[in-house]
């Protein structure tokens, strides 16, 4: 047996899922089942005490979950991955892993503007305060670390505007501070960017997207890299200290380089009770098989579509990494030369109103609140998304008022840029 | 010699599929102790476990009876697993290597590592391991710590049977990368680098 490392699209099908043991089925079945018999008193004991591999109860593991995790992690790269109900249960439970009441994590500005809400509003009434930094600015991440900094929080690609982050120069600010860089993947996916490659110690994901694919099934997922020692300093007592839900238990003296990902399990899915639905997971998996597929069709599309607008009068500037006059441009050469993603933005000359009468008018792109989906999307961040933010920051995170938000699907492009064009036209 | 930053799968498969005896140094009769879960997980799979510490010794470890040292096995041992800290592992590897025969392998624990024993063993022809835990590594090499949600880093297409208690499960799965490939293989050779 050769240790030969097998590609990404053989991962996309194979990581995680095998026969199963009982029946042959080849597809992984869906265990619709809430809880798992023991063998005997002995088995659940050195179950319920972590002692032994198996499953107990499903908010803690189960089966058809447990392919997805392991697909999950192997495409990133990572030991291993703990699955969730949605993207932002990934981020609750990541975090509780992490920070105590008064202690301080370092977020990128330009993010998804439900995770600013969460990170603004929910996080804060929990004691975790964020310090908000500029991803275009590197040293605004130096500047933001104090002793009381637990962890740092990007995209890979940001949403709204499908800007590129610097991984590798945001990593070196981690490292020197000691603390974990959490990546959210969701926009790349590890076809187009693997963020433990470049630095990072966390890949989260909202599987609802570009992972699942479909547009049918919410989920999130957190992987472990495996790369943080959580023992010095006492700064991670969850996973440094003896802990009292499992009788003195030490995770990362037991678990080694999987330590964060059973944390999450143990202590956060189990406590907090985010559990994804098996019939969730099934649906992701199916859609993570042809991932590689639709991300390039994705991007190719995305490319198209932005070259289109950016040559089209109504439309005063676009936004799209791939694009070569683009700001981000020469991080997307590095970070994801296969294709700069499928979420972006333009702004038009008409302002807001001309905003919201395109949306009217397109026949084929749905106006919806998600990104990420076989089919094209489009939506304007200012008066959804993003509406609870104030327009300072409406800006600052790339969704002023006269911007549009596209996710380009899988049709064929020249029907979206039919679409487009018929609704820009008049 | 072998490159103890990452090891191939198929070293570790080797020994894990070869040694039949292990005696565990530093077993703990402590339920909550990493050596405790590993001594029952192992025995579980079908390994002869001995268990060795001085402190317990008149007591028994899931049925098997403490000794005290390496010395008072009294008879041939395949691997020998060490549970103590890097500064405790030198005088542990000069035991093994008073043993007759001498051990095939061993074994150093998750965070333990000490390259100058290691080293020594091998001059001898003894396979050594170290930073790692077997019953993880069984775990990952068979996939069961799949059910963790943990990257096993191997597939397979076949139908395995169903695992049941005590039964010894199948490590020849196909493995999807060595170790190098690993970003928190990198990171501990950059720590042990740094130190
Ligand atoms: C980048 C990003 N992260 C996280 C989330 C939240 O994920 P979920 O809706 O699955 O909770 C989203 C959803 O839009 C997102 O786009």
């Amino acid at each position: 047996m050769s240790d030969r490392l097998p590609g990404f699209s053989t991962l996309a099908v194979h990581a995680g899922a095998q026969p199963d043991p009982t029946t042959g089925a080849r597809a992984t079945p869906i265990y619709q089942t809430t809880s798992f018999v023991f063998n005997d008193a002995d088995h659940a004991a050195s179950l319920f005490g972590l002692q032994a591999f198996g499953n107990i109860y499903t908010r803690i593991g189960n089966p058809t979950n447990a392919v997805l995790e392991e697909r999950v992690a192997a495409l990133e790269g990572g030991t291993a991955a703990l699955a969730v109900a949605s993207g932002h249960a990934a981020q609750v439970v990541v975090l509780q892993q992490l920070l105590q009441p008064g202690d301080e994590f370092i977020a990128a500005r330009k993010l998804y503007g439900g995770s600013i809400n969460q990170f603004t509003h929910a996080f804060k009434s929990f004691g975790w305060n964020v310090v908000w930094a500029d991803p275009d600015d590197i040293a605004s991440f130096e500047r933001a670390v104090t002793p009381r900094t637990k962890a740092i929080f990007i995209e890979s690609i940001a949403n709204p505007a499908g800007s590129i982050t610097d991984i590798e120069a945001i990593s070196t600010v981690a490292r020197k501070a000691g603390v974990p860089l959490i990546v959210d993947n969701t926009l790349a996916s590890p076809y187009l960017i693997r963020p433990i490659d470049h630095g990072a110690d966390i890949v989260v994901h909202s599987l609802t997207k570009f992972l699942g694919g479909h547009g049918n099934s919410l989920g999130g997922i957190i992987v472990d890299a495996g790369t943080f020692d959580w023992s010095t300093g006492g700064k991670y007592p969850m996973l440094s200290e003896p802990r009292p839900e499992y009788h003195g238990i030490r995770l990362q003296e037991t678990f080694g380089n999987f330590a964060f990902a059973i944390a999450c399990r143990v202590l956060g899915l189990r406590d907090l009770g985010p559990a994804l639905s098996p019939f969730n997971a099934f649906m992701i998996l199916t859609g993570i098989e042809t991932l590689p597929l639709r991300m390039q069709k994705h991007c190719d599309n995305a490319k198209a579509v932005a070259e289109f607008l950016a040559g089209h009068p109504a439309v005063a500037s676009v936004s799209y990494a791939g694009l070569p006059s683009d700001k981000y441009n020469q991080l997307a050469r590095k970070y994801a030369p296969k294709g700069a993603g499928a979420v972006f933005t333009f702004s038009l000359k008409g302002g807001y109103d001309a905003g919201v009468n395109l949306v009217s008018k397109l026949q084929l792109f749905s106006h919806l609140a998600n990104v990420g989906d076989t089919r094209s999307l489009v939506i304007h961040p200012a008066s959804t998304t993003h509406s609870q933010l104030d327009d300072a920051a409406k800006i600052k995170s790339g969704a002023g008022p006269d911007v549009v938000r596209l996710s380009v699907g899988i049709e064929d492009k020249e029907d979206l840029i039919a679409d487009l064009e018929q609704a820009l036209g008049a | 010699m072998m490159n103890h930053d990452a090891y191939p799968d198929n070293y570790i498969r080797g020994i894990l599929n070869g040694v039949k005896s292990i005696a565990m140094v530093g077993a703990s009769p402590v339920n909550v102790r990493p050596s405790y879960f590993a001594f029952k997980y192992l025995a579980q799979r079908g390994y002869d476990m001995i268990p060795v510490n001085p402190g317990h010794v008149g007591k028994e470890l899931l049925g098997k009876p403490f000794i005290a040292s390496l010395s008072d096995i009294g008879g041939p041992v395949d691997m020998i697993d060490i549970f103590r800290n890097s500064s405790h592992i030198m005088p542990v590897v000069e035991e093994a290597l008073t043993l007759d025969p001498l051990p095939k392998v061993i074994w150093m624990q998750l965070g333990a590592r000490d390259d100058a024993a290691a080293a020594r063993a091998e001059s001898v022809g003894i396979k050594v391991v170290m930073n790692r835990c077997p019953k993880i590594e069984y775990g990952r090499l068979s996939s069961e710590i799949s059910w963790m949600g943990v990257n096993s880093r191997t597939l397979s297409s076949k139908r395995a049977p169903a695992p049941t208690q005590g039964m010894r499960l199948s490590l020849n799965r196909m493995s999807v990368g060595g170790g190098t490939t690993t970003a928190s293989d990198r990171a501990a050779k950059n720590k042990s680098e740094q130190s």
